[in-house]
């Protein structure tokens, strides 16, 4: 790094990342359970190696007792050759920051049990369901668990490495049918429409099988006595979505009312699944890069950051002072273009209808401008690659000169519109009923339930990975986190607000780097379209993208081209565990709300 | 007050209202401010005030030099009198290996003597399939595939319309310069660069008093940011 990042000004209160917190606890976990918990000592894999038996108790002393009192992520990975099944737990220090600590849990894979973590952690819910769902991991002990990505007939547990999608062709990409001797053929040809449809041998369907989704409309049986009348009322189960305007995407929730009061709500998902991780293990390193655009497709600069970190870090690529920078830049437009679609849909939800999303269009659509002009395209931009990014800035945008069009940017035209916007809503008394003490959620809960970026903090918890655990140039850049306490819809949008700020405030302490380095590389070493892992290994690499933490677990064995496993933590999915109980015992209006609160984009829910 | 911040957010939405009033007087001696070249780009740029709404397809939207949209193939520009010019591709296949969706087919010739050629006897690209990235225009090591900016290709018939084979894909290399000016103009240079380069290799085999190898003027190299790689 050169002289002038050295002189930046230092960030206050920035953690101490060389005392790393997860080395000690392992250290105290591995003298308490000794024989259960021991180092995970196969190549390029850090953290421990934990017995099944003994993970409940461990995860306890890391929550009550060790200060690791967040679950960052879960999922499973398949290890056919060795018979094996994988269970990863990444934990995470709110107060002390630094990296994670992770956990491994072996088991059979043919019997493949792990007890469930959802008694301590609530935001290991969905987790779970998803890698039973998609690799056939039975938590003993999870109160519900049912698919929760694929459909409740599914046959097979897709993510195991040897089932097979309809479109088979082979393990991985390229397929040799391409070249030399490319005969052309539609993929749909192969399994065409009628004929698609498989029963499994001497199936003989019975109509009970219809009958899965019961359990979540049973509730609406029982009623009720009214302690004012004396009158017994029933309840209703009203199912919102999947094709419904406000739950911004293919959305469903199964919702019980008594009268016009929740008290109860199931979220399903998983109608935009696409299986987004088989498609990234049959994929090379390389071609993962477009496909993780689309999973936020609203923040696809960020998407591929946290990729191409992960990758980096098991390529040990450095990347030029310049590529820094520049990603910081495309990182923080990004996160103010998310917000301010995120309050427009917010608003809109509450009923505001149209009138701030549009006037907020107006502004991100100058910042998608830009990244049509740096990246070629709009929405999936593709911009960044392992070591740097795919060009440099181009010289003008619409006429005028780049720099000048982004000082205009940062710094008047965007200030300009947040105040407009506040203006609008920020002291509206509608939206203020509408939102101030409406779907609370608590410092505790949000911290159980694994919520992550805004709603976490405005809960209370000044959690930020761009503070907790630095990448990039965050430790030089001089930023606030900020952080509110009522845990309801009206500080969540608050929240958003003040990120914008913030944002905006990076973006003018970078500029001047951007135009200091003009003209340095903007990229390590040659691009290469085959890479090989020099090594084998684990590799999670995590960004603080605009919906919250947002971590990419892969997973390659050395010489390889293609990922072995490729998990994405998805913090829209995630953010979704706590829907249910800051929905309950409010009005069937106001989940709506409390749904677009959460800000969340069914392309990363469903991935 | 109760209702002042109601009043205050009625302002701002008047104030809009206003505004695109008064951009409309502001073009009316010139030219109008829609159906109007200059006023649109005014009205697209971070001066844009008012209604910001284009109106798709009397109007379209400039679209950027690095603007992506489905692949196309380069060939050189056809001589007077016949319709196609030489093919830049040389089948080597880094395309439709790097290709994220795997939707580029290549069949590559053969010699009569049965060895391989270095042109493609067949080409296709699955549009449907085709995502858009830009991985085979960015890989391609013979500036043979390009990225389009033709992005109106509606047909009424997917099955048939939407695999685009060699002739439908083959541009000439001066409909490249038209689209993308800057870019073009840097490949070249660079491509002459590399001529001379490998003429001058030659020409000094073994002779260590020759002269030094051409180099990249900083100037150039500046001009060549274009393409990431050579940066």
């Amino acid at each position: 790094m050169s002289d002038m990042v050295a002189n930046s000004p230092e960030a206050d209160g920035a953690p101490d990342v060389n005392n790393n917190p997860a080395e000690s606890v392992a250290a105290i976990l591995k003298e308490r359970f000794p024989e259960h918990v021991i180092d995970d000592t196969r190549e390029g894999y850090e953290g421990l190696m934990v017995t099944p038996d003994k993970i409940v108790e461990v995860t306890t002393a890391l929550r009550d007792e060790l200060g690791f009192n967040y679950l960052a992520s879960l999922t499973g990975v398949d290890l056919p050759d060795e018979g094996k099944q994988e269970v990863v737990y990444h934990m995470s220090n709110l107060v002390q920051g630094g990296g994670p600590l992770t956990l491994h849990v072996q088991t059979d894979r043919d019997n493949s049990v792990v007890p469930s973590i959802t008694p301590i952690f609530p935001g290991a819910d969905f987790q779970e369901r998803e890698a039973w769902d998609l690799l056939g991991i039975n938590f003993e002990g999870h109160y519900d668990l049912r698919r929760i990505l694929t459909w409740d007939g599914f046959d097979g547990h897709p993510l195991r490495k040897d089932w097979r999608e309809a479109f088979y062709e082979e393990e991985v990409k390229p397929f040799g049918s391409r070249w030399p001797g490319g005969e052309v053929f539609r993929a749909e040809e192969s399994n065409p429409y009628g004929k698609n449809v498989k029963y499994p041998e001497g199936w003989v369907p019975t109509g009970s099988e219809y009958d899965v989704e019961t359990d979540m409309y049973m509730t609406g049986l029982e009623n009720s006595m009214d302690p004012g009348s004396g009158m017994r009322t029933d309840k209703i189960t009203v199912n919102i979505g999947p094709q419904h305007p406000s739950t911004h995407g293919v959305f469903r929730l199964v919702a019980t009312l008594d009268g016009e009061t929740i008290v109860g709500l199931k979220p399903v998902m998983g109608y935009l699944h696409r299986n987004h991780e088989k498609i990234g293990e049959r994929n090379t390193f390389l071609q993962n890069i477009p496909y993780t655009d689309r999973l936020d497709y609203l923040s696809s600069m960020s998407n591929n950051h946290g990729y191409v970190m992960a990758i980096e870090k098991m390529l040990e690529l450095e990347v030029p002072e310049r590529a820094e920078w520049i990603r910081i830049l495309m990182v923080e437009l990004t996160r103010i273009c998310n917000h301010l679609w995120a309050l427009g849909f917010l608003l809109n939800d509450l009923g505001a209808l149209q009138t701030p999303m549009l006037y907020f269009y107006i502004e991100r659509e100058l910042i998608l401008d830009f990244f049509e002009a740096a990246s070629g395209a709009r929405m999936m931009c593709n911009y960044m690659r392992f070591g740097g990014i795919a060009y440099d800035l181009p010289d003008e945008i619409r006429g005028q000169d780049i720099m000048a069009f982004l000082d205009e940017l940062v710094n008047e035209r965007l200030p300009e519109a947040l105040d407009q916007g506040d203006g609008l809503m920020t002291g509206n008394e509608i939206v203020r009923a509408r939102s101030i003490g409406v779907g609370h959620l608590s410092a505790e809960d949000a911290i159980g339930y694994s919520v992550a970026g805004p709603m976490l903090r405005a809960s209370g918890v000044q959690y930020d990975l761009r503070r907790a655990d630095p990448y990039s140039y965050y430790e030089h850049l001089d930023f606030d986190v900020p952080v509110l306490y009522n845990g309801d819809i009206f500080d969540r949008y608050l929240i958003r607000m003040m990120e914008m700020r913030e944002s905006l405030r990076i973006l003018r302490q970078v500029l001047p780097y951007i135009k200091e380095t003009t003209g340095a590389p903007t990229s390590t070493g040659k691009p290469q379209y085959a890479i090989r892992m020099p090594r084998g290994g684990e590799s999670y690499g995590r960004v603080e993208n605009p919906k919250g933490e947002l971590g990419y677990y892969v997973t390659a064995r050395r010489r390889d081209s293609n990922p072995q496993r490729y998990h994405v933590r998805a913090p829209s999915f995630i953010n979704l565990t706590p829907l249910e109980k800051m929905s309950l015992n409010q009005k069937i209006a106001d989940v709506v709300g409390v749904l677009g609160s959460i800000d969340i984009v069914l392309g990363e829910v469903d991935r | 007050m109760y209702g002042s911040g109601l009043l205050k957010g009625l302002a701002i939405t008047m104030r809009h209202f206003i505004t695109t009033y008064v951009d409309d007087l502001k073009w009316a001696s010139r030219g109008g401010r829609y159906y109007n070249d200059e006023a649109l780009t005014v009205r697209q740029s971070l001066k844009g005030q008012g209604v910001s709404t284009v109106f798709y397809p009397e109007e379209k939207l400039p679209t950027p030099e690095r603007f992506r949209f489905v692949p196309f193939l380069v060939t050189d520009d056809p001589a007077p009198g016949t319709q196609w010019g030489k093919e830049w591709c040389t089948a080597c296949g880094i395309c439709a290996k790097v290709c994220p969706p795997q939707c580029i087919w290549i069949e590559r010739g053969k010699q009569p003597n049965g060895r391989p050629k270095s042109e493609p006897e067949k080409f296709f690209i699955d549009i449907d399939i085709c995502m858009n990235c830009g991985f085979c225009a960015e890989f391609c090591p013979f500036d043979a595939i390009k990225m389009d900016q033709d992005y109106e290709l509606a047909s009424y018939d997917r099955s048939s319309a939407h695999i685009h084979d060699k002739e439908r894909l083959s541009k000439p290399l001066s409909y490249w310069k038209e689209i993308a000016p800057k870019k073009a103009g840097a490949e070249e240079e660079i491509r002459v660069f590399v001529d001379e380069l490998k003429a001058f290799k030659k020409a000094n085999k073994g002779n260590e008093d020759a002269a030094d190898e051409p180099v990249f003027s900083p100037e150039k190299a500046k001009q060549l940011h274009y393409q990431g790689k050579y940066y």
